[in-house]
């Protein structure tokens, strides 16, 4: 049972309240038509699962009814951060780097 | 009833605004109208919880910017009050005004003021906000009593020691399986908006969390508010 | 039977209230304070049940929450049965009934014994491992046999007689374990002004003071727990709970406990109370002050009845003013042990001999002992235990320095009770709850908790500090320390004087060893509840078992209800041992929740009976009730299923609805439609985006039928949308899916497009809604309503209108789901039924029949009209539905869907495709999940084509309907498929359009 400080209440809740409603930072292509049915399924159907950082959204659904972003230790369960939609994490982790860098090559 | 709202001026076209009151005597039966019959709301021993509905309000439901002063100013030339603070309630005379979200906050008024209400605020407020009558979808639970936060502590998972719920504090959150907006009203009361259709398994559910601590569920009158005839009362044209 | 056992003084009981209570059929006498443990030792009771595998008489060992062998069932009732109770944790009252649960075929008749060679023989280790690895049917003939011998008890047959419940709990300190440590902490954090829960599983808060024998502050910890208890119970903010067990610690300091409140003072609980209560407890900090498990040492023979915890032979004496026995021989790897034998004979018993495995320890603990006058064997062990039903005598032998061997004669002492210490385990179970590891620690021979991201401090024995002093100690640090950080300002409190006795240096020792190789000598258990022995252990070991995870799946050790409080770190060592690696180096051992057997009335709560799911009701609702409705459950509604007049079977009234809404009029309460106002300028865009079809057109006074598709492109929802303002909108939505749909729309909004200015709030419960159908249905609004005009050209279909019904505000939809001439009305819920009765007084002429869910489900079958999460199932999009007319593709936002659509095997022709079916015989039914097939001789796996989605007898068409998916449907109207049935019979049907009556839709347009 987690705990999770929603940043639109400014207050930790229970997880009663809450929805996780997947990974995070997945925008949605600006012209869907355009994509390859690859570059469709990448977007729709392929998620991280990582050991460690995860960046997920889940919203206050009893309470303010806000989406937001929380980054989560998967292997300890620490929520290492929330923070509001159209925010930036600040805690990344290195694997999460290495990804990206991946990803751009 | 046109003859009292003309709804284009008030809309503009833009929304469908409605008064949505009968104009004559015709009894309305708030959502737990029904409970006399089917449910105990006495209990045998001294009561250490108190619990009423207070039937048949006027609810509105409010949406805008709280960070544009317009929306703000507007706000409080229709109300008379500003808007509360996150998780703050502030009343008015008759009117409260509970936040709900950053973006969103509830209006509870007598009964036969929603329309004239909904009037004044579309008239002050303008840009991008929203107003919905919500009357008929909610009504107000009242827990009251020396035992009534130990009722809320086997229903609510919210932390309830006065330095994390003070008086004025409004918070949404789980009531056993459904959920509730808490407003803490006075040091042992408790005032709770349910949804009309969980209202029944709600007023239950408290009743039973109370027994152990002997209950009062109704007195005559609170009880005979449910079922009241709450004709119109004409909206008049400064509002 | 007279409590032999009792001593005539001493003890914490209040011998002014005797107390009788039944034990497998006996009736027995005890004291009020007694456990049900204590109580049958002091009655001489030896046997309390026989061992799960081998069917051996076994006794009381300990006297907590680690015992493993007296787990009773109890109950006078049967709608009080409760199953695995401790005896040692359990309060006598008068008139407690208890059996053994492991007693079967009963504790006096040795049928067990007797066959406990050849079924030890049918499980030996790996049983289960073996059992389920081959096949299942081994393990049906077995399990009932196994469950019963098992000793698991049974929960009752009838519904349980109390009730139970939970309550949600802040603190900023919770103390877990009122021992000398936890009350420290508690006291410290306490005079901070923190919030503080103290938490303790015994009936009296105290732990091992509770039968100490050292002194605090020059007296008896009497004084200072008395004090302690109430300053405590003086402050406002401070919670001391007892009979209440911590039995999980779960993520973010979320702890559950398990409060008893009245199992130990009736059968029932008092009127109106609950029986047991689990606390929901959010933590700021927790202090560990768990204490720490006695070891037993691991010998020949070391069950037999009269074999104890050492530690508990004093709590016995000392708490409860039992003595076990007459004759003692106690075996110690430490000088805590001592203490038993000084109790023992302070209880003036015989101690026969005190048997310390150390060659040579010196120090106070030897100079009492010699002081008192006892028998001191060092350098010797207790290689085996003697007796048949119980301990009589017990073989004794010189052992190595290291333990490893014998190295000289035996000679056998008699005795009845053969007291053993192997040091101490820190009762590290909670603290491995939340994933946290143990770590080894070599100076205290035992695991303490380790590394953890919780808001969690330890104090005490669980630490691995046993002096009192150092208890007392270290509570107060954690206590100060967890106030601090939850925010408090430190309040110094001065740690009282003790004095106790300097213990030596405990020896390593957990498997004593015998003449024999443990394969050969007398079994040597480790897991009592398992019957898991040493030889067991090493067999595992030498069967490839390395990793201690490994080797208790394969033995079972420390899968009983006790999770191997005792015997795990024993059954660490002989591993070890046998692989000759260290302890630590074959894995640690971590428990999960629940700390000791949890009720399920307490994980159920109250959420119980009519309570169980909010059910969720229309305004409405009683005159459904009072009109004698069957109900369906759609999510959490009650809505009307059918509503059978007397002596009608559902289908005739069934029937009886559908005829009467296409001949005059029925009525459906549809309040239960999901509603939501959305408002804003972008209104109409956000629709556009959300629905496949086309909203940038949609005049105010219109409503229009949309389809919801995931990006995925299938469908997820669908329902009629209305303009009721150019920047405002009622959108409907299927009953089960309006909070999914909601939070569908809110979450584009908010991250994907909060540019759009657009406001969604539910008005599901808000509007009553009645949808009148049928001819007669203009007929009967007129004569309620004269605001509206309801001519056919100026009310057309699918245009809204505001109006007075009834006297009511309301707005009259001209949409219809039954492809009759239909209006549904909205007004504020609150008149719902005063309207809904109007109409029932006016309607009388017309014969307006109410009708159900059921008649609505015919009713729009018959017209093709889908439901979706029906007749949709997450795998079809709106071409598989024949509904390309609600896409349109065109639009310059890409919607939700479009893309998903045309994914390559979305474009196949081939696709499962939604068609109507009509069985070659009128009368039958197709069952819905019934799959088809082209060939019914086929040999299976047959090619399945697609289920059966909705089926119906339809009494306007006088035969059988319905719909399903089809491989290829559209190409083969006309085609015959068949469903084989699993009684063998195969029904034929033919493949036709869905819409079986009126095709033009003539009906509602009229
Ligand atoms: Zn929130």
């Amino acid at each position: 049972m987690f705990y999770i400080h929603c940043p639109y209440c400014c207050e930790y809740r229970e997880e009663e309240e809450f929805h996780a409603k997947g990974q995070a930072h997945i925008a949605r292509p600006a012209d869907p038509d355009q994509c390859s049915d690859e570059e469709w399924g990448t977007y729709l159907y392929f998620r991280k699962n990582p050991r460690g950082l995860h960046h997920e959204i889940w919203v206050h659904a009893i309470g303010c009814r806000k989406f937001f972003n929380v980054t989560r230790d998967t292997q300890t369960y620490e929520i290492k951060e929330t923070y509001k939609m159209g925010e930036q994490p600040k805690v990344t982790s290195v694997s999460d780097t290495l990804e990206t860098e991946e990803a751009a090559q | 009833m046109s003859d009292v709202i003309d709804i284009d001026a008030i809309g503009e076209g833009q929304v469908a605004v409605m008064d949505q009151l009968p104009s004559g005597e015709i009894p309305a039966e708030s959502p737990l109208h029904h409970l006399d019959s089917t449910v105990p709301t006495f209990t045998s021993k001294p009561a250490g919880v108190r619990l009423w509905e207070e039937a048949l309000k006027g609810h509105l439901v409010l949406r805008g910017n709280a960070e544009d002063p317009t929306f703000q100013r507007g706000v409080e030339a229709a109300l008379g009050m500003a808007l509360p603070e996150r998780l703050r309630s502030v009343q008015q005379g008759p009117l409260s005004l509970r936040w709900i979200a950053p973006d969103e906050w509830l209006l509870v008024c007598p009964g036969d003021q929603a329309a004239a209400l909904e009037i004044r605020l579309r008239r002050h407020l303008s840009g991008h906000f929203a107003v919905v009558n919500v009357s008929g979808g909610q009504t107000l639970i009242h827990l009251a009593g020396p035992d009534a936060a130990m009722v809320l502590k086997k229903s609510c998972p919210y932390d309830l020691h006065e330095h994390n719920f003070p008086i004025g504090k409004v918070v949404t959150t789980v009531l056993a399986k459904t959920q509730a907006t808490l407003c803490k009203i006075a040091a042992d009361q408790w005032e709770l908006v349910v949804r009309r259709s969980f209202a029944d398994y709600a007023w239950r559910w408290l009743v039973d969390a109370s027994a152990e601590y002997g209950l009062i569920g109704d007195t005559p009158a609170t009880a005979a508010q449910r079922r009241a005839s709450t004709g119109r009362h004409p909206v008049s044209s400064e509002t | 039977m007279t409590q032999i056992n009792r001593l005539s003084s001493g003890g914490r009981i209040d011998r002014e209230t005797p107390i009788r209570f039944v034990f497998n059929g006996r009736h027995y006498g005890g004291y009020r304070g007694d456990t049900l443990a204590s109580a049958l030792l002091a009655n001489g009771v030896k046997v309390v049940g026989r061992s799960f595998k081998y069917g051996r008489p076994r006794g009381i060992v300990a006297a907590g929450a680690e015992e493993p062998n007296a787990i009773f069932q109890l109950g006078a009732e049967e709608s009080t049965q409760v199953p695995n109770v401790r005896a040692t944790q359990q309060e006598i009252f008068e008139g407690l009934v208890s059996r053994p649960t492991s007693g079967w075929p009963g504790l006096g008749f040795d049928l067990m014994g007797a066959a406990g060679k050849l079924f030890g023989r049918m499980l030996p280790p790996g049983f289960y491992y073996k059992t389920f690895m081959f096949p299942q049917s081994f393990w049906e003939v077995y399990e009932k046999y196994i469950r019963k011998a098992a000793g698991l008890g049974r929960s009752p047959r009838v519904p349980d007689a109390d009730i139970y419940d939970h309550l949600n709990q802040h603190t900023d300190v919770l103390v877990v374990g009122a021992g000398p440590a936890g009350l420290s902490a508690a006291l410290a954090a306490a005079r901070t002004g923190a919030r503080v829960i103290l938490a303790d599983e015994q009936a009296e808060p105290g732990g091992s003071l509770l039968y100490s024998r050292d002194l605090i502050d020059g007296e008896a910890p009497d004084r200072w727990l008395h004090n302690t208890l109430t300053e405590l119970a003086g402050y406002e903010h401070v919670q001391v709970l007892t009979r209440a067990t911590v039995n999980g610690y779960h993520d973010h300091n979320f702890l559950t406990i398990h409060e008893r409140r009245s199992d130990h003072l009736s059968d029932r609980a008092p009127e109106g109370q609950a029986r047991q209560r689990m606390h929901r407890v959010r933590a700021h900090w927790v202090v560990l002050a768990t204490g720490a498990h006695e070891r037993p040492l691991v010998f020949g023979h070391n069950d037999l009845p009269g074999c104890m915890l050492a530690s508990a032979v004093s709590t016995y004496i000392r708490q409860y003013g039992v003595v076990p026995g007459r004759r003692l021989v106690l075996m110690t790897t430490n000088d805590y042990g001592y203490r038993t034998a000084f109790d023992w004979q302070d209880s003036g018993h015989e101690v026969v001999a005190v048997v310390d495995t150390r060659q040579n320890p010196e120090g106070p603990y030897q100079e009492e002992a010699r002081a008192r006058g006892l028998t001191l064997m060092r350098g010797c062990a207790v290689i085996e235990a003697k007796g048949g039903q119980q301990v009589t005598g017990a073989v004794i032998a010189p052992i190595d320095a290291d333990g490893g061997r014998v190295t000289g004669a035996t000679r056998v002492l008699a005795c009845d009770t053969l007291a053993s210490s192997g040091g101490w385990s820190p009762a590290v179970h909670l603290s491995c709850h939340t994933g946290s590891r143990p770590v080894w620690r070599d100076d205290i021979i035992g695991f303490v908790p380790g590394e953890t991201v919780q808001r969690q401090l330890v104090a005490g024995a669980v630490d691995g500090t046993y002096s009192l002093a150092g208890c007392l100690r270290e509570g107060l640090r954690a206590g100060v320390e967890a106030a601090v950080k939850a925010g408090y300002p430190s309040v110094p409190t001065a740690a009282p004087k003790v004095n106790e006795l300097t213990e030596g240096e405990a020896m390593a020792l957990f498997c004593v060893p015998h003449l024999k190789r443990t394969s050969r000598a007398p079994k040597q258990f480790v897991d009592f509840q398992t019957d898991v022995t040493a030889a067991a252990i090493e067999l595992a070991t030498r069967e490839g078992f390395e990793s201690i995870e490994h080797v208790k799946r394969y033995t079972a050790m420390g899968f009983g209800t006790d999770q191997g409080k005792l015997g795990n770190i024993n059954g660490m060592a002989i591993a070890a041992r046998s692989m000759n690696k260290t302890i630590p180096e074959t894995g640690t051992t971590v428990f999960r929740p629940n700390y000791t057997p949890v009720t399920f009335g307490a994980i159920a709560g109250r959420h119980c009976d009519e309570l169980f799911d909010p059910k969720r009701y229309t305004a409405m609702h009683p005159w459904h009730v009072e009109h004698g409705a069957k109900f369906e459950d759609v999510g959490q509604w009650k809505r009307p299923w059918y509503y059978p007049k007397p002596g009608e079977t559902m289908q005739q009234a069934l029937d009886r609805e559908c005829r009467a809404t296409r001949e005059s009029i029925g009525i459906l309460d549809a309040s239960t439609l999901g509603k939501i106002d959305i408002q804003g300028k972008d209104a109409r865009e956000f629709l556009g985006r959300v629905y496949t079809n086309a909203w940038a057109k949609l005049a105010v006074g219109k409503c229009r039928y949309g389809l919801m598709c995931g990006e995925d492109g299938m469908v997820f929802d669908d329902g009629v949308t209305s303009c009721l303002g150019e920047q405002h909108f009622l959108m409907t939505t299927t009953s089960g899916g309006a909070a999914r749909v909601l939070e569908w729309l809110e979450f584009y909004h908010q991250t994907e497009w909060p540019e759009l200015e657009v406001y969604f709030n539910t008005v599901t419960d808000h509007w009553a809604t009645m949808s009148i159908a049928g001819p007669n249905s203009r007929k009967l609004l007129a004569e309620l309503c004269d605001d509206i005009d309801l001519d056919r050209d100026a009310f057309r279909f699918m245009d809204w209108r505001q109006g007075t019904v009834a006297g009511v505000p309301a707005r009259v939809f001209r949409i219809s789901f039954t492809g009759e001439l239909s209006f549904e009305i909205n007004v504020q819920a609150n008149y719902g039924l005063y309207v809904w009765e109007k109409l029932f007084e006016h309607g009388a002429k017309y014969n307006l029949t109410p009708y159900g869910t059921e008649t609505m489900h015919i009713l729009r079958a018959e017209k093709g009209f889908i439901i979706a999460g029906q007749d949709t199932d997450g795998a079809v999009h709106p071409y598989d539905l024949g509904m390309s007319w609600a896409v349109k593709e065109d639009k310059p936002f890409s919607f939700i869907g479009k893309r998903g659509m045309k994914r390559a095997d979305c474009v196949r022709e081939d696709r499962k495709q939604l068609v109507g079916l009509k069985t070659r015989n009128p009368k039958v039914v197709l069952p819905e999940g019934a799959q088809a097939v082209n060939d019914p001789n086929q040999p299976k796996p047959m090619t399945m084509l697609g289920h059966v989605t909705s089926s119906y007898y339809s009494a306007n068409l006088g035969r059988s309907i319905a719909m399903g998916l089809i491989r290829d449907g559209f190409n083969r109207m006309g085609d015959t498929v068949y469903y084989p049935q699993t009684d063998g019979s195969v029904i034929e049907a033919e493949i036709c359009s869905p819409i079986f009556l009126d095709p033009k839709g003539e009906r509602q347009n009229v």
